[in-house]
């Protein structure tokens, strides 16, 4: 089915052991609560892919991820509120049909860049085309006048803080600091019941997936090497008559695209948008489940996320007071004792004892074929 | 059957396994037997909730951390010292409350996430919780879709109605048109600069103020109105309009640490507030203890409680509240609030004989709360308070000296006509 040259025996491992886990044990084993925060924990790993591709492989450190987390989450969250807004749901509002927070805010009718996520194909695209059209811009004007490292970092925190100062100060037309809430059906469909949510969560597995792959396809290319050889001599690759800049502005619109659409797969699973989202700290956070999981691993990415956020939900439901200290404590060991993350525990450490079980179990076996089918010397 | 003969179910399960059983009418019937005064379980819980024959489970969602936890503190207080007091005179229906406590850490999507925790895992018969209108406005959707019941304590922009949610505070009206009616009888004010933080009960306040300035007060006008970022610290250039401008009154909604450089700077431009009439909705004893009681003192305050009101139930609330949570501590007109949503929900089982959310929401109207630090208070049709609002005049000290108080409980009206 999978095509061995394109992921190797560890990959598919990792492949199989996360499809295994995200389509079969979790649901089978999880209340719809449970399975809801997890299908909110996934929604990380799809920012994960896509820093794994752009920090890991190409090294380019985006600290603004959330700014792209947010458009993504916000187009959806533009076309849901506006069908929760119906004349028939706002009769008592001043101006009916418009969102409500617009009404609070002595608006009067639907600002023009609202208007389009009146449609359904139209707000599927604007998610994608968004983020890409915004990461294409901030790519060029820096990597094409070769801004890179931490000057690339810096202002990547400097946007997520405008953006979020943006939308918190015009809260006539974005929901200010509330954010988009009170969210309630996608074309007609009611997201806010259990069977809703079951069935969203199948939906992001299998778009994950389908980043996963695509992830992995980009890496395989010869654009994944090339990202590599930037990584680490980008002059000698610029000499070699590459486009430095062409090539790191494509691994950075991958990367705001994927996490486009872990922030809309956001809004739908968790029914609201807000600037929390968009800032400084959620876009720090984001990078830190990328090294928990290990930035060189895809599938580190989705455990990182995954497992981090789980951390996060267990320890402040046991210690409310507490939890932010043993959160800082876990990351402060995981980075000190495994600067690669759990990939780098999982290659270093567990990977090569299944290796050899699984080398003595098949010379094991090979030796009893021998011994059955041979005579004994 | 109890959960001991199946010691080896995965925990998600097992608590699948005896929630179903807590819902069983029969399970009474094993439980131990129930005293005479005592309802029993499958009388007054006919929808699952976390209610034992002595026991009942309640949730307190707050900010414990994150930049809100220093305002969210005292509700969390006055809640659990609420809930103490409530269990030594006997608990509700016989039963003791217990408290689960989860940390909105300031951020709204995990608001949401722990009520719904709070809700579909725990069971609870009540929430006592939020402050910021962006955490209540999370969490709304989620104690609409599961039937919760949530006591929200903050005074808020008002525009919301809901079977689920008792708003312990006051909405935009009680707390904004008597306090504009006072200032211009007594100080005779004609013109008003509105100042507020950038967001969404601040605009609907002022909204409302500058609705009830132009078309009901005779005679009276804004002369100007801003609105400054969350957080911000610089005031000077707006001060300097209103040196200009020479407004009778300055109407002030201004939240959180910004409050600190504002009325710092006020001082400093040599604005001296016994001289200038300023009027805050947003100024408690807990943003004083960070202003500094010299830098706000001659202020006055429109808000329903004031730690210095002199009545026989503050005069104990006071005490027990510092006796509990320490000397130094003071009590804002939220704190008191918070204090109230225990109670009230005690007071409205009790008339409801049952925890079934849809029963308390329909016998809230009317539940009336004599022993309120505030004095008396009482539930109205659409789940508000009615309660008298108050002037009170900040003095060095940090604390309010009350100038002020309606004649009457002011009645709620989230959806203000003529005021939209």
């Amino acid at each position: 089915m999978i095509n061995s040259r394109f992921f190797n025996r560890s990959e598919l491992l990792g492949f199989l052991a996360l499809a295994v886990l995200l389509f079969l044990i979790l649901p089978l084993s999880l209340d719809i609560f449970r399975l809801n925060l997890v299908a909110k924990y996934l929604t990380y790993a799809f920012v994960g892919i896509g820093l794994v591709l752009c920090w890991g492989y190409g090294g380019i450190l985006s600290l603004g991820q959330g700014v792209f987390f947010g458009l993504g989450g916000y187009c959806m969250a533009m076309y849901l509120k506006l069908e929760a807004s119906s004349v028939a749901n706002t009769k008592i509002q001043s101006t009916p049909g418009i969102p409500d927070f617009m009404d609070w805010n002595q608006l009067t009718s639907l600002p023009f860049f609202w208007k389009p996520f009146h449609s359904f194909p139209v707000t599927l695209l604007a998610i994608l085309v968004v983020p890409a059209f915004f990461a294409l811009i901030i790519g060029a004007a820096m990597f094409k006048r070769r801004v890179g490292g931490v000057y690339f970092a810096i202002i990547t925190q400097a946007i997520a803080a405008i953006l979020t100062i943006l939308i918190v100060g015009q809260q006539g037309y974005t929901g200010g600091i509330n954010g988009i809430t009170d969210l309630r059906t996608l074309h007609g469909w009611d997201i806010r019941t259990d069977h809703a949510k079951f069935i969203l969560y199948f939906v992001e597995v299998v778009l994950l997936f389908g980043c996963i792959v695509a992830a992995q396809f980009i890496r395989l290319t010869k654009l994944g090497r090339i990202l590599v050889a930037m990584r680490e001599q980008e002059d000698r690759v610029r000499f070699s008559g590459y486009s430095v800049a062409n090539f790191k502005i494509f691994a950075f619109c991958a990367a705001a695209v994927f996490a486009a659409i872990g922030g809309a797969m956001f809004t739908l699973e968790v029914g609201f948008m807000s600037p929390s989202f968009v800032g400084i700290v959620p876009s720090i956070e984001m990078v830190i489940y990328t090294a928990v999981g290990g930035r060189m691993s895809i599938f580190g990415a989705v455990w990182g996320a995954l497992l981090v956020n789980f951390a996060k939900t267990s320890l402040s439901e046991s210690f409310p007071q507490l939890w932010l200290f043993g959160l800082g404590a876990l990351f402060i060991a995981v980075v000190l004792a495994f600067p690669n993350g759990l990939s780098g525990i999982w290659a270093d450490h567990i990977q090569p004892r299944i290796d050899r079980l699984l080398a003595s179990r098949k010379s094991k076996s090979a030796a009893g074929l021998i011994a059955d089918g041979a005579p004994a010397e | 059957m109890s959960d001991e003969t199946k010691p080896g179910l995965p925990s998600p399960l097992r608590r699948k396994l005896l929630m179903g059983m807590a819902a069983l009418p029969a399970m009474s019937m094993l439980g131990r037997p129930a005293f005479a005064d005592v309802p029993a379980t499958s009388a007054v819980n006919t929808t699952g909730l976390a209610v034992t024959d002595s026991e009942v489970t309640v949730g307190i969602l707050h900010s414990v951390t994150g930049t809100m936890a220093i305002s969210e503190t005292g509700s969390v207080e006055a809640e659990k010292l609420a809930i103490e007091q409530i269990n030594a005179a006997g608990g509700v229906l016989g039963r003791k409350i217990k408290f689960i406590q989860e940390d909105g850490a300031s951020d709204w999507p995990t608001f949401a996430e722990k009520a719904k925790k709070l809700l579909v895992n725990d069971k609870c018969a009540a929430v006592m919780g939020c402050w910021t209108s962006a955490s209540r406005k999370a969490v709304l959707p989620v104690f609409e879709q599961y039937n919760g019941m949530l006591y929200y304590p903050t005074f808020y922009e008002g525009l919301e109605q809901s079977k689920n949610v008792i708003y312990t505070g006051q909405e935009a009206t009680q707390q904004i048109i008597a306090g504009l009616d006072w200032v211009n009888k007594t100080k005779g004010a004609k013109s008003f600069y509105l100042l507020g933080s950038d967001y969404i009960w601040p605009r609907t306040s002022n909204k409302i103020a500058r609705k009830h300035i132009e078309n009901h007060l005779q005679g009276c006008k804004v002369v100007g109105e801003e609105y400054f970022p969350l957080g911000s610290t610089q005031f000077n250039s707006v001060i300097n309009k209103i040196k200009l401008t020479k407004p009778d009154v300055i109407y002030a909604i201004i939240v959180g640490g910004s409050n600190v450089a504002f009325y710092k700077q006020l001082k400093a431009a040599g604005i001296d507030l016994s001289k200038q009439t300023l009027l805050t909705i947003s100024v408690t004893e807990d943003e004083i203890d960070g202003i500094g009681g010299e830098n706000i003192a001659g202020a006055y305050a429109c808000m329903k409680y004031f730690q210095s009101l002199d009545n026989p139930n503050n005069k104990a609330f006071v005490p027990a509240f510092k006796k509990m949570w320490g000397e130094k501590t003071v009590i804002g007109d939220v704190t008191q609030a918070a204090y109230l949503g225990p109670w009230l929900w005690k007071l409205t089982v009790e008339k409801a004989q049952s925890f079934d959310i849809d029963k308390i929401a329909a016998a809230s109207p009317g539940v009336e709360f004599k022993g309120a630090p505030e004095g008396y208070v009482r539930i109205h049709e659409n789940h508000h308070l009615w309660s008298k609002t108050r002037v009170g005049r900040a003095k060095a000290d940090g604390q309010y000296e009350l100038i002020y108080e309606t004649a009457d409980l002011v009645e709620p009206n989230p959806f203000p006509k003529g005021y939209q």
